[in-house]
């Protein structure tokens, strides 16, 4: 295969010269019981072919019949981006031939999706607020899963035979697309990134979906074009398909300014087709190219009837919407009183759930962010794990800060209760009990060793009773010492000026 | 002994229930029956001998046991072969579905299973229900009982071939654009295509989903309605399907035999007659109206002007979603797999050598046409029109209600054409369903009722036509016109056909 690989030119240079306009579609797997037509059940990673029916296998005589959980997610997803709801709408069938698509067409919907012109501000993380205009929300089946056996790295050429998985055929999709992005500039790719993670967020709020981008629950196509002025008409577009993490999404946009600035530049069009993405080096190579690819034969699904939600329950679905992320990060931005760039911190840390849940275990947010945004994010770094990964939970950090606000432990011993906390050996109750970490407040045992102390340092005792308190360090810090750093500092400094004056 | 065979379903029942007969003996005799005739008929492509005696050795049992049973328990019943069966071949006619074995049962079948009714097997169409005569089976055409040289009808000729030979007193047929009622015309028998969402199609191998509709084949109107009330009624798997109850068919079928039609309006659509329509098949037309008349009712013309364009809207809707439809025989899942004689052996090589060899011509013909209607840039003047064409149709029947009660004409413009009359020439095939397909595209309810033999000697056919969800009426005129033209005739028309075997 040779494919000519033409000459990129510099992100920075690209879009100095072109203005940058993308689209996006992105698909999210619902997380009904259910598929979209048929009572088999839908979950990863069973058996293959395991969760079928007649219908989702396409035999002859079945029938399908629409998952009314699948509508109410579908709605919920389009109230959430502010879009308006059909009042009626119809299924459609889009024709086409692959061993996929047990029907050998798929049921989707055409020219009458269930949600329509809507919008999603998305947030940048310098807090730049973008506008993505939403066209369309619709409803569709998944298609079932091929693995290429022989050959090379699982792709269908050279292969020897291919296997088809039908458990995923028929599982209920919306398909999210957008109108066309201005405005970006050379924020695209962020703009591009953020938007899917703002989608991403709202599906697991609305807990219509997992929303797992790394199982394909979430994936993005990306339409890009590039326009010489922001006041010159559209460009050719590419559609780069079955982009499917927010970093792919960035460099995809990337990759694809940098290419069609090349053609451009050199005075060539831009070839509208579809693309595929390369985790390895995030480029882009055209797709196959079907001879029938374009005419899908579109038109309405006899076998269903029309989808008609009640206004009255759009209503209900719209009062029972939980909130939704950018609102509920104002709120605790409020809240909390984090300053700007402290909670935008937070939010790129993936701290903000963790925040909330440690001073819903009783801790003050101030507390709360210094804990994971300080030892815990050092600690996560170190692992190259993320935040939530840790083997430490919010409640267990609330009960952490109740320590030491009790003054049981200072700041140092608690580092050493979350080593114990995090090595598995429980709660941090139990790890100052196990470990013996409780600050020594018994003033006996503490007055031995600052009896010590003095007895082993009597030049500073003489420069202390000589009215110099400077040196007084040195014994609190043998103390300390002594006491494995149990004691607690200023009550160790009050005793030794006791005793020197004494 | 009586003849089982010759006994109607609604007699035969009686005949179990009193135990004069058991259930194994019935369908015994109807299994010696085809084993007689079937050779000359071909009603039957797959006979599940050993399924239906030990059904009806259940039955049988289960009366001993003094259990209350469904009225049709242990009446033996043939299926088209559109109709998927658990553990029984289900072709539809074609070459594709050849050893496929589905593993589910039709919700009706379901029903039927359900209610103890043997199923003796499935019976001939043309494939996947295109055409009007059986002869576009894969598996060779059926033979009209009347006459063997001459086409049963079609799609469903098979059953009503079956029905008409006394190789079973009951049948399952599908109408798509007549393939109930002509073949039921042009044999002599009855056959009703109910409102559109009245029978689930779950299980029915879709033709074109918005006209297919499943109905009884019979040799009585009774029997037509005690088979209906069986297989209809709501299916939650089928969204099209009516959630209302059906009306009281039986009662309806009764009570029409009663003889008493005063009050009623029957339509004489303009446009089903004259042109094109044989005189003899057009004379039985006329008097049976008559009969009509006498019995009470008030006959008035009424005009459907847009059921001119109805074949053409149907040739277009028909075969898109067909084409659609039939997509899924690929050769990957089920059914015939077919690889290419030289070349690699890619998914889509391997499809186009299935269809390729699995699809008749007819079936090709119409998933060119249908897949040509859809196609970007046509689908407006096509497939759109016709639709526009389907709800101008609409309109005609809403107007015609309003004037009549129920709209008649004959079911098929002739009596029963000789084998491969009109082979080379679809377009004159597709005219003999020129009377049945308005019902279709409006999703109304029809029954066809033997109106008397043609100058040929050959049956003909009187269709009814009422509005959606009024089945009840359908029986109770159809019951009502058999009742009066056995009692000119003497007896069921069907005693006059040849005696086979």
């Amino acid at each position: 295969m040779t494919t000519t690989t033409p000459a990129l030119v510099a992100y920075g240079d690209a879009v100095r010269r072109y203005d940058p306009v993308i689209g996006i579609e992105v698909h999210v797997e619902l997380g009904t019981r259910t598929k979209m037509f048929c009572p088999a059940e839908q979950s990863f990673g069973a058996e293959p072919n395991t969760q079928t029916t007649p219908v989702s296998l396409g035999l002859p005589g079945a029938l399908p019949v629409v998952n009314g959980t699948a509508v109410e997610y579908a709605i919920r997803i389009g109230l959430a981006l502010n879009c308006q709801i059909a009042e009626s709408c119809r299924f459609a069938r889009k024709n086409y031939f692959y061993p996929d698509v047990p029907k050998n067409f798929q049921t989707s919907q055409y020219d009458e999706p269930i949600a329509f012109d809507g919008w999603l501000d998305v947030e940048l993380e310098d807090g730049t607020v973008h506008r993505v205009e939403i066209e369309r929300a619709h409803m569709e089946e998944d298609a079932g899963k091929n693995t290429h056996v022989g050959g090379s790295a699982g792709r269908i050429h050279g292969a020897e035979y291919s296997l088809v998985d039908y458990n995923r055929a028929g599982v209920p999709l919306v398909e999210i697309v957008t109108r066309p992005i201005t405005g970006a500039g050379e924020r695209a790719p962020e703009v591009a990134r953020a938007y899917v993670q703002a989608l991403r967020d709202i599906f697991r709020v609305l807990d219509v979906s997992e929303a797992r981008m790394e199982r394909g629950n979430v994936r993005a196509d990306v339409n890009l074009s590039l326009r010489a002025t922001p006041e010159a008409p559209l460009g050719t577009r590419t559609e780069t398909k079955n982009v499917n993490s927010f970093r792919s999404v960035e460099r995809a946009v990337r990759y694809e300014v940098s290419r069609q600035a090349a053609i451009l530049d050199a005075g060539r069009s831009v070839v509208q087709e579809t693309r595929h993405f390369h985790e390895e080096d995030g480029s882009t190579s055209p797709g196959r190219v079907k001879s029938d690819a374009e005419d899908y034969r579109y038109f309405p699904e006899p076998d269903l009837v029309p989808v008609a939600p009640s206004r009255a329950w759009v209503e209900e679905i719209r009062a029972t919407l939980p909130e939704l992320p950018q609102a509920r990060r104002r709120r605790l931005h409020d809240e909390w009183g984090f300053a700007d760039a402290e909670m935008r911190d937070v939010v790129n840390a993936g701290a903000l759930d963790l925040i909330e849940a440690t001073v819903a275990a009783g801790a003050t947010a101030a507390a709360a962010r210094k804990w994971w945004m300080g030892e815990l994010a050092r600690r996560a770094k170190q692992e190259e794990a993320e935040l939530a990964d840790l083997a430490i939970t919010p409640a267990q950090i609330g009960e952490l800060q109740q320590l030491v606000d009790a003054g049981r432990i200072n700041d140092k011993i608690a580092r050493q209760v979350l080593d114990g906390v995090l090595a598995g050996e429980g709660d941090p109750e139990q790890v100052v009990v196990s470990r013996g970490l409780e600050i020594v407040s018994d003033d006996g045992p503490l007055l031995v060793a600052i009896d010590e102390a003095l007895a082993a340092q009597p030049d500073v005792v003489e420069k202390v009773r000589g009215g110099n308190q400077g040196p007084v360090g040195a014994i609190i810090g043998a103390v300390m010492k002594a006491t494995r750093g149990q004691a607690d500092a200023k009550r160790v400094r009050e005793l030794v000026l006791e005793r020197i004056a004494g | 002994m009586t003849d089982l065979t010759r006994l109607s379903a609604c007699q035969l029942s009686e005949t179990l229930a009193s135990g004069e007969a058991s259930s194994v003996e019935a369908t015994r005799a109807h299994l010696d029956r085809i084993a007689a005739v079937d050779g000359d008929v071909h009603a039957f492509l797959h006979v599940s001998a050993d399924d239906a005696l030990a059904t009806a050795a259940d039955v049988d049992a289960r009366r001993a046991n003094g259990e209350v049973l469904h009225p049709l328990a242990g009446v033996p019943i043939a299926v088209k072969d559109v109709v998927v069966t658990k553990g029984m071949p289900s072709t539809a006619g074609s070459k594709i579905l050849e050893g496929w074995i589905p593993p589910y049962d039709a919700t009706l079948v379901e029903r039927l299973r359900a209610a103890g009714l043997p199923i003796l097997g499935k019976t001939n169409m043309d494939e996947f229900a295109m055409g009007s005569s059986t002869e576009h089976s894969a598996y060779g055409n059926s033979h009209n009982p009347w006459d063997l040289e001459r086409i049963p009808g079609g799609s469903g000729g098979g059953s009503a071939a079956a029905v008409a030979a006394f190789e079973a007193p009951l049948a399952i047929g599908t109408d798509t654009g007549g393939s109930i009622r002509q073949p039921g015309a042009v044999t002599g028998t009855v056959g009703v295509k109910p409102t559109y969402g009245g029978v689930s199609r779950y299980g029915l191998i879709a033709l074109a989903s918005s006209l297919d509709q499943a109905g009884p084949v019979t040799r009585t109107v009774l029997d037509s309605a005690l088979l209906h009330e069986l297989i209809g009624g709501h299916d939650p798997r089928d969204s099209t399907s009516i959630p209302e109850p059906l009306p009281p068919l039986v009662e309806a079928a009764r009570q029409g035999a009663l003889g008493d039609l005063s009050g009623l309006r029957v339509g004489v659509v303009t446009q089903l007659q004259g042109e094109g329509y044989q005189p003899g098949v057009l004379a039985r037309f006329h008097e049976s109206l008559e009969l009509l008349t006498k019995a009470g009712a008030e006959v008035v013309e009424v005009s459907c002007p847009h059921f001119e364009y109805a074949l053409a809207a149907y040739y277009l809707i028909l075969p898109a979603e067909a084409s659609s439809n039939l997509a899924k025989f690929d050769g990957m899942r089920f059914g015939l797999r077919v690889e290419p004689e030289d070349g690699p052996v890619t998914a889509e090589r391997v499809m186009a050598a299935t269809r390729g060899a699995g699809f008749g011509d007819e079936v090709k013909r119409r998933i060119i046409l249908g897949t040509y209607a859809l196609s970007a840039g046509y689908y407006d003047a096509y497939y759109g029109s016709a639709q526009k064409v389907r709800t101008l149709i609409q309109r005609d029947f809403a107007d015609a209600f309003a004037q009549a009660d129920v709209l008649v004409s004959p079911t098929a413009p002739t009596t029963a054409f000789k084998l491969g009359e009109k082979l080379d020439d679809p377009l004159a095939m597709y005219l003999n369903d020129v009377a049945t397909i308005p019902a279709n595209l409006a999703g109304v309810p029809g029954i066809s009722v033997p109106s008397g033999l043609s100058d040929d000697g050959l049956p003909a056919g009187f269709q009814i036509l009422a509005p959606a969800k009024a089945d009840d009426r359908l029986y109770r005129v159809g019951a009502a016109l058999e009742a009066a033209l056995e009692s000119t005739w003497g007896g069921p028309l069907l005693d006059r056909a040849p005696t086979l075997g």
